[in-house]
């Protein structure tokens, strides 16, 4: 039987008067890849980043493997250790140098060897290809190879879940395809369950086990992969697809 | 005697210190914002000779103490025959140490400007005074506004120390009253009230003024 | 004239006693300097904090040594701290106190300002890899406020070491008041000597902070030209 990850029901927020998500329900099993989609401004972000306790909101149960989160600061250090979260903007710290990035979390927070969680820093480095950047600060690299540091530093805590949130949005259209084809690597050979918010409409067909439809901070639909891109079952999310390029 | 007694039996007589920091503050900060405009244009426009005799003046003034300033002027120009009154020796140092506090101000302001300013400037076909006159200094001097509002309040807190020249201004008055009546507490509340009540309201404005310029500006 | 006056610079045991008013102003400098920059950082950590009650507290202290001259300051504290504390301090040692709680509150808005200028992608960044609050400070917020504030910071020692100039007020034997005292007992015979003198300690005061505002002004303009990369 397959293991349930995350799960959300009845979610409500606000942002002081404004009705951002609206009454959201879904869940994540073990190995899945759920992408989410909408227009701008549909609550997409604002979704994932709850999901990390990095929004606050008002009322809703939240589950991570049958586990109920407490919303606190305690309760959500805890979780995010076993949550990866990139983002748009990568975010390195630009103090540190790369190596330090990544084993900034497992020594620190999982209080891992160093030895032990360098000899693992190594080996994702040599899976994303930067190996020789061990020792750089991040100001040196490319928007792409800040961005596929910026997976390894997540994915060095060895997290359950993996979500990313329009991690491609401000990068050179060059760069797009090396961070994509980490995650779909991610998502085939290792089977990372994660949520992913993006605009690439082709990669999302391409990962997508499940698709959660937003639009005014409601989910309008969920449907598996390949059925939404065909024939998706609402009006606005066709209008929605016909609208994107492929 | 009580202390309200006291300190309302000095205060005609701070009242005089009082209005004599004012006095000396109004010249000593007009004075230096003119030779600050003027030092940070020779040095924005490097003027040959003059754009360095500047940036000595700037460097030599902002890196000394005024107190060791003041002794300079007031004892050591005595000597080659220059001699000053106590009051026109503090308004000249206030102004030679501000002169270059607002001209550091000012040139931060200049430079603050943002290239793709000065780009779109140029590729509209401006001349060098052209860009400055309509670019740069409109657009630096209302960045140099929160280091103006700094200064002028530095500098005001700075003519506490004319009271090593003998000036009678605020500290001075209150130094002197504990020297002749040893009512200390007393004497140095009203004077830390004085320099609140001027201080206080400024500073509120300054900050306003500052917002203002700023919404002004970048419409924000 | 037969006798420029530079002379007395060297005479008997000035310039040594003028050496040794120096090394006083800048022991006062140094004790007040380390002990208010690192009061300032805690200080200033505090007041990032969400404690409404103790960041009132701590603006009220800055504001109060920010409108207060330091001159009266160091009154205030020279005067009043024996009498109503009944704390009979030397005044080096009220110099220090003073220089030190002044340092501490101008630091503590320099260091406010840089962490709350770190952006806000970098404190979330450290949350979603799991650090705590202090984790937060020690690895991602402080060391990236410390490279924004340097040369704020030096520029502040800069002042710092100009206002030690004020020892003299409350006689201290800084470099100044030896120097007075020098001048005094010569001015009779030797009239010009005030003007070496002075010139002495003129150049002594510039030699230690130009070298310290210069650094400051070169740092500064190197991050703005990395930022604007």
């Amino acid at each position: 039987m397959t293991k349930q990850i995350y799960s959300v029901s009845n979610l409500e927020k606000y942002y002081q008067k404004q009705h951002v998500l609206h009454d959201i329900t879904f869940s994540i099993d073990e190995g899945e890849v759920v992408v989410l989609l909408g227009p701008s401004g549909s609550g997409k972000s604002t979704l994932i980043r709850t999901l990390n306790g990095l929004e606050p909101y008002q009322s809703g149960v939240l589950k991570f493997k049958g586990q109920e989160i407490q919303p606190d600061e305690k309760g959500w250090r805890k979780l995010r250790q076993q949550i990866g979260m990139v983002f748009q903007s990568y975010d390195l710290f630009p103090n540190l140098t790369v190596m330090e990035n990544i084993l900034l979390g497992p020594t620190k927070v999982q209080k891992q060897p160093r030895d032990i969680a360098q000899a693992e820093a190594k080996r994702l480095l040599e899976v994303v290809g930067l190996s020789e950047y061990a020792n750089v600060y991040p100001r040196q690299l490319s928007g792409g190879q800040k961005q596929r540091i910026a997976i390894i530093r997540a994915l060095a805590l060895k997290p359950e879940l993996m979500l990313f949130d329009e991690v491609t949005a401000s990068l050179d259209p060059e760069m797009v395809r090396g961070v994509l084809n980490i995650i779909s690597r991610l998502a085939k050979q290792d089977k990372m369950t994660m949520i992913v918010v993006t605009h690439e409409m082709n990669f999302a067909k391409r990962i997508a086990d499940r698709v959660l439809f937003l639009e005014n901070g409601e989910l309008l639909e969920t449907t598996a992969g390949t059925q939404f891109f065909e024939n998706p079952q609402t009006d606005r999310a066709k209008e929605f697809l016909e609208s994107m390029d492929f | 005697m009580s202390s309200w007694q006291i300190i309302q039996q000095s205060l005609p007589v701070f009242q005089k210190g009082f209005k004599l920091t004012l006095w000396l503050s109004l010249l000593g900060i007009t004075g230096s914002i003119v030779v600050g405009i003027g030092c940070s244009l020779l040095r924005y426009f490097r003027v040959p000779g003059l754009s360095q005799i500047a940036t000595v003046y700037v460097e030599v003034s902002r890196n000394t103490p005024l107190l060791v300033q003041l002794f300079f002027l007031y004892y050591a120009f005595s000597i080659i025959g220059i001699k000053l009154s106590a009051e026109l020796c503090g308004i000249v140092g206030l102004i030679f140490l501000g002169g270059s506090y607002m001209s550091e101000g000012f040139t931060g302001g200049f430079d603050g400007v943002s290239h793709s300013q000065i780009e779109s400037g140029k590729a509209i076909g401006l001349s060098k005074w052209q860009l400055a006159r309509f670019v740069i200094f409109p657009q630096g001097l209302s960045q140099s506004i929160p280091a103006l509002a700094a200064n002028i309040i530095f500098l005001i807190k700075e003519t506490s120390v004319f009271t090593v020249i003998a000036i009678p201004e605020l500290t001075n008055t209150a130094l002197d009253l504990i020297g002749m009546y040893y009512h200390t507490n007393e004497y140095l509340l009203v004077l830390v009230v004085g320099y609140a009540i001027i201080l206080i309201p400024l500073s509120i404005v300054l900050t306003l003024v500052e917002r203002r310029v700023r919404y002004g500006t970048f419409g924000n | 004239m037969a006798h420029s006056g530079i002379e007395v610079l060297f005479e008997g045991q000035n310039f040594a006693r003028l050496i040794g008013g120096l090394e006083t102003t800048i022991a006062i400098a140094f004790v007040a300097l380390i002990c208010g920059l690192a009061l300032g950082l805690i200080l200033g950590v505090l007041r990032t904090l969400k404690n409404r009650v103790l960041r009132l507290v701590l603006r009220l202290y800055l504001e109060f040594f920010r409108i207060v001259p330091t001159v009266v300051l160091l009154f205030l504290f020279y005067y009043i701290l024996p009498k109503t504390a009944g704390v009979n301090l030397p005044a080096n040692e009220v110099a220090m106190l003073v220089f030190a709680l002044w340092t501490a509150a101008e630091m503590s808005d320099i260091v406010r300002g840089a962490l709350i200028s770190v952006p806000k992608h970098q404190l979330e960044s450290g949350l979603a890899i799991g650090l705590n609050r202090w984790q937060l400070y020690r690895y991602i917020l402080i060391p990236q406020a410390v490279s924004l504030e340097i040369p704020a910071t030096i520029n502040l020692m800069t002042r710092v070491i100009k206002t030690t100039s004020l020892l003299l007020l409350i006689s201290v034997a800084d470099v100044i008041n030896v120097g007075q005292t020098i001048v005094e007992a010569n001015s009779k015979q030797y009239p010009n000597s005030v003007f070496w003198i002075y010139g002495f300690i003129f150049v002594m005061y510039f030699v230690i902070d130009y070298p310290l505002s210069w650094w400051a002004t070169r740092m500064n303009r190197r991050r703005l030209e990395r930022v604007n990369d």
